[in-house]
């Protein structure tokens, strides 16, 4: 074997293993972003449970509930009866 | 349910900043970083508009498309939220928005950027609901609490209003109705580009 295909054989091992770190990281969710949890699960340590700054009125757990819930607070910031 | 919104009544706006402060107390916002504003334009001019300005939620929201790492994510509910333990300070959502939403914290010895925080329209992130990470990462889960955003709530003059789109629209769309006016109130133009824009009704008085 030549001294040639020696130093060949060195330089792209030296440039593999330099290179390895360069490789593209993938754009997808693979790093995992975390989705969050429907709001009328509660905020309790429990699932399906509140605190005590939970708004009264509703059941948490509760789809419908928690919608009729906001639903009402949208509404209550309607103030119809005033002039403009 | 539709998508959960933020309309300003620029009539209404007084520039009193509750908003702000509303916002800053409920989620105890890091020092330097403002997720609402209150904008007012010709200020100390008559006839100046004031309107709050945060995270708009977009529906095909921009800092979403350029993230690069995708650490955003968009809840059932239509509010654009993220993860900060993905996010990576680059800067480019707050290139992207139009509105100066994205804002990061400069406590680093050398004003360093830290991770993004914006609005999350009171909805925490993606740690569990109410739980210490989530508020100490993203603020309140008022949502889960069955509550609107602490900024709307608070807002004095019901200027500010937040939840569903079709909701605060016709809240909203009531209030122009009632004031007599159409396509000429503030922001009408810049919003739909109508040339009727700033200008009363042909042939009619302003009331």
């Amino acid at each position: 074997m030549s001294r040639r295909t020696i130093g060949c054989a060195l330089g792209i091992a030296t440039a593999v293993v330099l290179l390895a770190a360069c490789s593209e990281k993938p754009q997808t969710n693979a790093q995992g972003v975390k989705f969050d949890a429907v709001p009328w699960s509660g905020t309790g340590a429990e699932a399906n449970t509140g605190t005590v700054f939970t708004a009264p009125g509703w059941k948490v757990g509760d789809k419908t509930a928690w919608q009729q819930q906001i639903k009402t607070r949208m509404n209550g910031q309607n103030e119809y009866t005033k002039e403009n | 349910m539709a998508r959960m919104k933020f309309v300003c009544d620029a009539e209404r706006c007084i520039e009193c900043n509750g908003c702000v402060t509303a916002c800053k107390n409920e989620n105890e916002v890091p020092w330097g970083v403002n997720r609402r504003r209150v904008v007012t334009l010709n200020d100390g001019v008559p006839g100046e508009k004031s309107i709050s300005v945060a995270c708009m939620h977009c529906s095909d929201a921009p800092c979403m498309a350029v993230c690069p790492v995708q650490c955003f994510y968009r809840t059932e509910e239509g509010v654009v939220l993220h993860d900060k333990d993905v996010c990576i300070g680059c800067g480019y959502c707050s290139y992207a928005c139009p509105f100066g939403a994205p804002q990061f914290p400069t406590q680093g010895t050398f004003g360093a950027r830290g991770k993004m925080d914006k609005c999350t329209f009171c909805a925490g992130g993606p740690e569990a609901n109410g739980s210490e990470a989530e508020f100490e990462k993203y603020g309140r889960n008022r949502l889960a609490e069955g509550k609107l955003p602490a900024c709307a709530e608070m807002c004095s003059t019901k200027a500010l209003l937040a939840g569903d789109g079709d909701v605060v629209a016709d809240i909203f769309r009531t209030r122009v109705v009632a004031r007599g006016k159409g396509a000429e109130v503030w922001g009408w133009g810049t919003a739909y580009g109508s040339q009727q824009a700033g200008n009363p009704p042909a042939g009619g008085v302003k009331q």
